[in-house]
């Protein structure tokens, strides 16, 4: 069985095929060859998976694609302008050397733009709390807890 | 166009991240090739167990499958090889069983690989391999490391008492004579806990067969591309070593779980051209805690022998040793070498013995991880060394003190000499930015809130930049430690570097850069950094060992040089002056004295353009290789100091404070060798409080995900304080650096377990093994107040 | 390889009705537990029936003397809930402790109490708070839903479509993580509606339970000191890697303490 959904990935509307058991991660990755969202555990632990779907982060290895029908997905290819710069939470990774090996880093960004969003004046404790659902296994995160706190600052959501 | 000012000693942000943080890298797995097919392999539900048979008639003919191949399949081929061979006491060789690709008669651990099947899709080798029916003769399993020796099961026929090898350093009698006359004597049991790598990127590959000229193509998560095809061509399938390209993309993180050659990427190689498609097999989270090769694993007693002023006289240690099911590719290697030469640590301890015994069980394969023995030594000797503090009555610090190395070059009675260090420095600025001082009042505070405060410190050393290869080739290894490097200058005098080393989180695309922009003259921008590829880099060791900068950049400097002395003849001739005469500084070719001058552009477009040119004496051309084999190891080192609350009445542990002061010689780049601090203390930490791997008496892995398998996240550490600026310069390579990728995860673990053992001193716990989960240390603190 | 087929129902009833026509068709709510056990291959549901388009089951609305939350709210939602932050705060809480922040954009109450995971944090609340569990064909009080490991009193077919939370309680709960989960290696949620005391325990067993020796000591002293003296029985308890019955015994007062300190403020 394969239905046919309708959604927006990244601003751009998709008609896909789908099984129904097709999680949205494999369809952006292998059907929509968007692979900058990760796969790092087969128990929705890591986060590495995690975009945005309706403008909430989701780990998108825990939601079907099907359940994305009719609904709005940012990768974080979406996030990125297309003249080569950066949104303002990826510059402040790398402004603070809030990565390294990259691999957590995708998630990591839409994890921190959910964050900063939600709690505009997050304290550190919070920002580490707001982490929980993303493993870095390289920055021991103290670099990534700089980069939110830089990040919310420089999307305005901190004044 | 020359830099405004240097570059090293910057930090500067890094030349990689922009694909990092866009999506754009491109990652093994990211990777699909014309025509894929996919793998997935049939993994041993037993830890040990005879194979009756194997019947795959379903699974070949399921839906989509291409093929289905099993040990018999690959009976012709050669086993994993091991690259390090260690002698025991008596001088008889390791135990060396084959460690077969597809099982063959025997499964010897959970997870262990017995078939490959390759179809369409996942989804459908998944399927496929379900229906393939095993007849196993379930054994007894061997799982603990201390009684592995005498257990009544071997796991290979050859080593009848699973013993591998027991081996020895130092000089047992003076060992002997100088506990004969010791004050005091600190004896200790210890554990080092078995870890799980878990690189947050699972291993892959991607195999491909091209039939026009014969040729392999593999994509791997590999922290040594070249290491990988040389053990895989010449060990194991006999394939012509330059028709195998081995491509390592960008790789999410190794640890050293990305060194060794698995039997999945091998299988994929052998099976590409029978299938005559591509082949991508990724790993499940779940494969990756059964097949990527474990760290640590040791049981061992520490005796020290002190005289009454708390002079260190002798260490004696036995440490027995879990390897696994076989022998990884450096498994013997790490608690021998590189573990037990280090137990002399900072301190002039006048002799040292150490006796190893290695056993086989039925457990993943353990192999070097982030470390690699240094955290086995350092964590035995500083937990000693804290709790000798302590029975003596002396300031754990100025115990420390009183016996630190204090002149260089050191030969330590375990076979390294320690080329310079200043240890007094490092701890006097760790007590400095801890506020040592201020931690009465802290304790006291957290008193208030029925919280136990403790701090606990470790002085480690680690020996980095393996090796020279002489000296690794006596003491067993069977491989060169050395590093190549290639400069590419083009015709308009922008710079590609090629590195055997890999870059998989440490920056080399930036710090490489930032040394060769200085060295030449040039822009950050103008240098790109290649790696990985052993069709682009000439040949290369990989990363692991912290290094990369000692050993890989030294490579590359000396080709470097070689630019610079071709270039100087290039700009003479231009110049007119005599070689001699020609300086070169600030990307230019300057005749000394005076204002004529080429610039490194022009010398460049010169070579490729050679109408002015002396061409009877010079090729043209402006391409420089090196190799370089380091004289010695680098000697990092640093003191930590950390503070822990525990709670009594649940035993949580929560980290308050970490300082870590480390001199790692010289830093390129302050902000990178900073992360690397960062990433290795979060592991650190996490061994100490969170991660241990668990297997149950049949030998099954109960800590088999993230669910049960603790990882740190960012609530389970603090902020930490990190100080790396000024150390003393190594003093053989011309950078002076020494490495820092494995500091943070080598000192830390004793100075929060110290910390923790101070918090509970008070109630009477004396002692605590990792990790310090809040189970553990409540059971501790009722053990304690029932005695 | 298996088909499985996908409903996606705009009504409760419909989906009562789609379910109770498959036994072997699962519920989808927030999918934050049924999605990884499908892909470690534990579960393989026939179908799967999309609770996102039943618009009566979200929602959050109160009386004065009911807190009524749909089935369908996340908890995220329950969380950022100024209702729930005004009623019971301790419920607000809770859920901004359920998991991380992706779970809880995911993640919804019908789904969680339903599924009665042993480690949940949900069903502790619903159980002290003395819920009515709405479902499509009856209402069920908190003491007879909860039945045991992954079983709770709904009938094949039978959904949940709104918990309904009574007026005015004072809680508190109080969650010990297991290290690498996250759940509640132990979790004490304690309530005191009038002279009252519910005390109800997660984590610690096959299934949430009521703490009946917790409950006494408070319901005669409602102080932190009540909970000291309270032993609780470990061989009911579970024990694994992460804790013996006997931690978790001792854990369950030393938490139950801290839930009192936090509602005397």
């Amino acid at each position: 069985m394969s239905l046919t959904i309708q959604l927006k990935v990244n601003g751009r509307p998709v008609t896909a095929e789908v099984r129904p058991d097709t999680l949205l991660s494999a369809f952006l990755r292998e059907q929509l060859r968007l692979t900058g969202t990760h796969i790092g555990c087969d128990t929705a632990s890591c986060g590495a998976c995690t975009v945005h779907l309706d403008g909430r982060a989701v780990k998108s290895c825990n939601v079907l694609a099907v359940q994305a029908q009719g609904r709005e997905v940012t990768t974080i290819e979406g996030i990125t302008p297309a003249d080569g710069s950066l949104h303002p939470m990826q510059a402040a990774f790398k402004a603070c050397h809030g990565l390294q090996c990259g691999f957590c880093t995708a998630g990591m960004v839409m994890c921190a733009i959910e964050v900063v969003t939600h709690q505009p004046h997050a304290t550190e404790e919070q920002i580490r709390a707001g982490l929980e659902g993303n493993l870095c296994r390289c920055t021991g995160y103290h670099n990534i807890v700089r980069a939110v706190a830089q990040g919310a600052k420089a999307m305005g959501v901190v004044p | 166009m020359s830099a405004a000012q240097p570059l090293i000693g910057r930090s500067v942000e890094r030349k990689e991240d922009y694909r990092f943080l866009t999506g754009a890298g491109q990652y093994t797995d990211d990777i699909t090739l014309p025509q894929q097919s996919y793998a997935c392999f049939l993994r041993s539900p037993h830890a040990h167990a005879r194979i009756r048979s194997i019947d795959t008639a379903a699974a070949g003919a399921s839906d989509g499958v291409l093929a289905v191949f099993t040990g018999k399949d690959l009976a012709g081929i050669g086993g994993l090889p091991c690259g390090w061979l260690i002698k025991s006491i008596d001088g008889s060789p390791m135990k060396e069983p084959k460690h077969p690709v597809l099982a063959e008669d025997k499964v010897r651990h959970a997870g262990d690989p017995l078939a490959l099947v390759v179809a369409e899709s996942v989804a459908q080798a998944r399927a496929a391999a379900a229906l393939i029916e095993v007849d196993y003769e379930v054994l007894p399993a061997v799982v603990d490391t201390a009684t592995a020796a005498s257990a009544k099961t071997a796991v290979h026929d050859i080593a009848p008492d699973n013993v591998c090898y027991t081996w020895a350093i130092g000089d047992k009698a003076a060992v002997d004579a100088a506990f004969a006359r010791a004050d005091h004597v600190t004896r200790l049991a210890i554990v080092n806990n078995r870890l799980i790598p878990n690189a947050i990127e699972p291993r892959a590959a991607n195999a491909a067969y091209s039939r026009a000229d014969d040729s392999y193509t593999l994509y791997v998560t590999s922290q040594n591309p070249h290491v990988e095809r040389l053990l895989m061509t010449a060990f194991v399938l006999g394939l012509p070593e330059h028709k195998v390209r081995v491509i390592a993309p960008d790789v999410g993180g190794g640890f050293g779980s990305k060194i060794y050659l698995y039997a999945e990427e091998t299988a994929l190689v052998w099976a590409a051209r029978r299938v005559g498609r591509p082949i991508k097999w990724t790993a499940e989270r779940s494969e990756s805690f059964l097949t990527d090769a474990h760290g640590r694993d040791h049981v061992s007693t520490a005796e020290l022998a002190l005289d009454r002023n708390g002079a260190f006289l002798a260490l004696r240690v036995h440490t027995t040793a879990n390897l696994g099911a076989y022998l990884s590719t450096f498994a013997s290697c790490i608690p021998t070498i590189l573990y037990a030469t280090l137990l002399a640590g900072q301190y002039a301890t006048p002799a040292v013995y150490c006796e190893v015994q290695a056993v086989f069980t039925n457990t993943t394969p353990v192999d070097a991880y982030r470390g690699a023995g240094r955290p086995e030594a350092t964590y035995l000797l500083e937990r000693t060394v804290e709790q000798a503090a302590r029975e003596l009555g002396i300031d754990p610090a100025e115990l420390r003190r009183r016996n630190f190395i204090r002149s260089f070059p050191y030969a330590s009675p375990v076979g390294l000499t320690y080329d310079t260090g200043d240890y007094e420095a490092t701890l006097n600025r760790v007590l400095d930015i801890a506020d040592v001082r201020g931690f009465a009042a802290r304790k006291a505070e957290s008193a208030r809130r029925g919280l136990l405060r403790g701090i606990g410190y470790s002085c480690y050393i680690e020996a980095c930049g393996i090796a020279p290869s002489n000296i690794a080739g006596a003491l067993g290894a069977r491989a060169g430690l050395f590093e190549a490097g290639e400069v590419r200058v083009h015709p308009t005098g922008k710079v590609t570097v090629f590195t055997g080393s890999h870059s998989h989180g440490q920056g080399h695309e930036t710090t490489f850069a930032q040394v060769v922009a200085d060295k030449l003259g040039l822009a950050l921008e103008d240098v790109d950094i290649q790696h990985g590829d052993t069709g682009k880099v000439l040949f290369g060791m990989g990363t692991y060992g912290s290094r990369s900068l000692a050993v890989g950049g030294t490579a590359i400097i000396k080709a470097v040089d070689k630019i610079i002395a071709k270039g100087k003849k290039i700009a003479a001739h231009l110049l007119e002056a005599s070689d001699a005469d020609v300086e070169f500084a600030h990307g230019e070719f300057r005749v000394a004295g005076t204002d004529r001058k080429k610039t490194f552009g022009e010398v460049a477009l010169a070579a490729y353009v050679p109408h002015n040119y002396p061409l009877d004496k010079l090729e043209p051309g402006l391409n420089e290789n090196a190799f370089y084999d380091p004289t010695n190891f680098t000697f990092p080192a640093g003191s930590y100091v950390c503070e822990v609350e525990v709670d009594p009445d649940t035993g949580a542990v929560r980290v308050a404070r970490f300082t870590a002061s480390d001199d790692f010689g010289n830093v390129v780049n302050p902000m990178i060798v900073e992360g690397q601090v960062h990433g290795g203390l979060a592991q650190g930490i996490g061994q100490a409080l969170l991660e241990g791997c668990v297997y149950g008496s049949d030998g099954q892995l109960l800590t088999g995900s993230y669910v049960d398998y603790a990882m740190p996240r960012a609530s389970d550490l603090p902020g930490f304080r990190v100080d790396t600026v000024k150390g003393t310069p190594c003093t053989h390579n011309p950078l002076g650096v020494k490495g820092c990728g494995e500091a943070g995860a080598i000192g830390s673990p004793p100075a929060v377990m110290n910390a923790i053992l101070d918090a509970l001193a008070a109630r009477g716990v004396k002692s605590l093994d990792m990790p310090a989960t809040p189970y553990r240390v409540w059971q501790a603190i009722q053990a304690a107040a029932r005695r | 390889m298996s088909q499985i087929s996908y409903h996606r129902p705009a009504t409760l009833a419909d989906a009562a009705r789609l379910a109770a026509s498959d036994p072997d068709a699962r519920i989808l709510a927030g999918g934050q537990s049924v999605l990884p056990s499908m892909r470690l291959g534990l579960l393989a549901p026939s179908a799967l029936i999309d609770l996102a388009a039943v618009g009566e089951l979200e929602g959050i609305r109160s009386d004065g003397r009911t807190l009524t939350i749909g089935a369908m709210t996340t908890h995220a939602a329950v969380a950022a809930s100024q209702e729930v932050q005004a009623r019971i705060a301790a419920l607000a809480q809770l859920a901004r402790s359920i998991g991380d922040a992706q779970v809880r954009n995911r993640g919804t109450i019908g789904g969680s109490v339903a599924n009665s995971d042993p480690a949940a944090d949900y069903p502790a609340a619903v159980l002290a708070l003395n819920a009515t569990i709405r479902t499509s064909a009856r209402s069920i009080a908190a003491d007879g839903f909860f039945t045991g490991l992954f079983s709770t009193a709904l009938r094949p077919g039978e959904l949940i479509g709104a918990l309904d939370f009574p007026l005015p309680v004072k809680a508190a709960y109080v969650k010990f993580p297991q290290p690498a989960s996250r759940f509640a290696l132990v979790g004490v949620f304690v309530a005191q509606a009038g002279n009252a005391v519910r005390v109800a325990v997660t984590g610690a067993g096959p299934c949430v339970f009521r703490a009946a020796a917790l409950e006494t000591a408070l319901g005669r002293s409602f102080t932190p000191q009540a909970c000291d003296g309270v032993r609780m029985d470990p061989d009911a308890l579970s024990s694994d890697i992460h804790g013996s019955a006997g931690y978790r015994a001792h854990l369950i007062p030393v938490l139950a303490r801290r839930a009192v300190q936090q509602i005397l403020g």
